[in-house]
């Protein structure tokens, strides 16, 4: 082969470095599509399908357990029965502002937080204190065997007595 | 005597094995001298030739060093408390507690990695502030400054997932109300804190990931933080001396 020859046989300048840009443009398209993969399957990874956690629906006990104008704090659970002259209901015992578990103080007849001072009334309103709102109202029930239910999870509006 | 020891170390460092590790050597002329720091594999983040005012007490106070004295005590006692010390949930309080009062120089080791902690945060604020009112974080040291910055992150975050690990009433009320700040971040907060506690509350996961965190990746990005910052010295000419700066 003639050296002229073999010069005629080379891709011309121009369509080689299209080729070589199609290609890194490739490389970093699938770079780009293994990043985002990579990113999905670690959130996914790092959120837990299964939690072992403590149910949010706890069992509160029989009803006659809680006198008229007590408040009952569950420390396990975080919550609050309280027995008013309108009924019963229940209070999550967690601080509106940052998650510390607040607590009943009789003499003074109010739930304060130890963290940052908040304070709340007996029906959860706030009455000082960083928290942005009251203490939630949660769902209470009466289960099939007469025990008083509370769900954690689920909040309702304020003054929704059960009266038993 | 002294004669005696400096023919057997000369002898030492003509040897065959000396020479295959060492390669160069050191002394004799400043060739050699420079070969010594370039052809070592943490001497060469280092300059061969630094100014004497940069290892004055009044160009740096030391800040810097005694932070890194600080982060390789805490590696040490770290790596040593690791030993005693289970990540699960009834078992760590009881460890913190065993090495207080069971094992033999837990109490000085876990004291001394807790105090460390609070020095190192002090020291790298001091040295913070230091390079900041030198006016040393200016051209050419800029990107040094920047990765400073995240060592400081690295630093704090590393003292956040060391709080929660003793698991006491302290460290679970610290890492509920800190991780309750972050569920405040717009949008994705809760899905932070989620991912950050792996569960909705404090828990056995995220006694396990504040534990990783704390015992690799954190420590791990930090040692590679200190590596760039490290060379960074070198690469912008030796440490800030003050007006008048060869490189100013």
């Amino acid at each position: 082969m003639s050296q002229e020859g073999n010069m005629d046989s080379r891709p011309k300048p121009d369509s080689e470095s299209t080729r070589r840009e199609a290609f890194v443009k490739l490389g970093i398209g699938a770079a780009c599509l293994a990043g985002a993969g990579a990113a999905v399957f670690g959130f996914e990874f790092l959120s837990p399908n299964v939690l072992y956690e403590a149910s949010p629906i706890a069992n509160a006990g029989k009803p006659d357990r809680y006198p008229v104008g007590s408040v009952t704090q569950d420390l396990k659970t975080g919550i609050y029965v309280i027995h008013g002259p309108e009924g019963f209901y229940a209070l999550s015992a967690v601080c509106t502002h940052l998650g510390c578990l607040t607590a009943w103080n009789a003499d003074l007849g109010i739930v304060a937080c130890p963290c940052h001072g908040s304070k709340f009334n007996e029906l959860g309103e706030k009455i000082d204190g960083p928290a942005p709102r009251g203490l939630p109202w949660l769902r209470v029930w009466l289960s099939d065997e007469g025990d008083l239910m509370v769900d954690r999870s689920a909040t309702t509006l304020p003054k929704q007595f059960l009266r038993t | 005597m002294a004669q005696t020891l400096k023919t057997y170390i000369s002898g030492l460092q003509s040897t065959r094995a000396w020479r295959s590790i060492f390669r160069g050597g050191s002394g004799a002329n400043n060739l050699r001298r420079s070969m010594a720091v370039q052809q070592n594999v943490f001497l060469h983040l280092a300059s061969v030739k630094i100014s004497r005012k940069s290892l004055s007490f009044r160009a740096t106070w030391f800040l810097g060093t005694l932070s890194l004295g600080t982060f390789l005590i805490l590696a040490t006692t770290g790596i040593l408390l690791m030993l005693y010390y289970h990540p699960s949930v009834p078992q760590a309080y009881a460890d913190m507690k065993d090495l207080q009062f069971v094992v033999s120089a837990g109490v000085f080791l876990r004291n001394l990695h807790r105090w460390s902690a609070h020095a190192m945060v002090f020291l790298v604020f001091a040295h913070m502030f230091k390079v900041f009112y030198r006016g040393a974080y200016r051209s050419p040291r800029e990107f040094n400054w920047v990765v400073g910055v995240m060592l400081l992150i690295v630093t704090l975050l590393l003292s956040y997932t060391g709080y929660l690990l003793p698991w006491d009433q302290l460290a679970f009320w610290a890492i509920t109300v800190g991780s309750n700040l972050m569920s405040s971040v717009p949008v994705l907060g809760q899905k932070f804190r989620f991912l950050m506690l792996g569960g909705n509350t404090v828990n056995a996961n995220a006694l396990l990931r504040f534990y990783v965190l704390h015992c690799v990746i954190l420590p791990v990005a930090a040692a590679l933080l200190l590596a760039i910052h490290f060379w960074r010295i070198r690469k912008d000419g030796g440490l800030y001396t003050g007006p008048g700066d060869s490189n100013e």
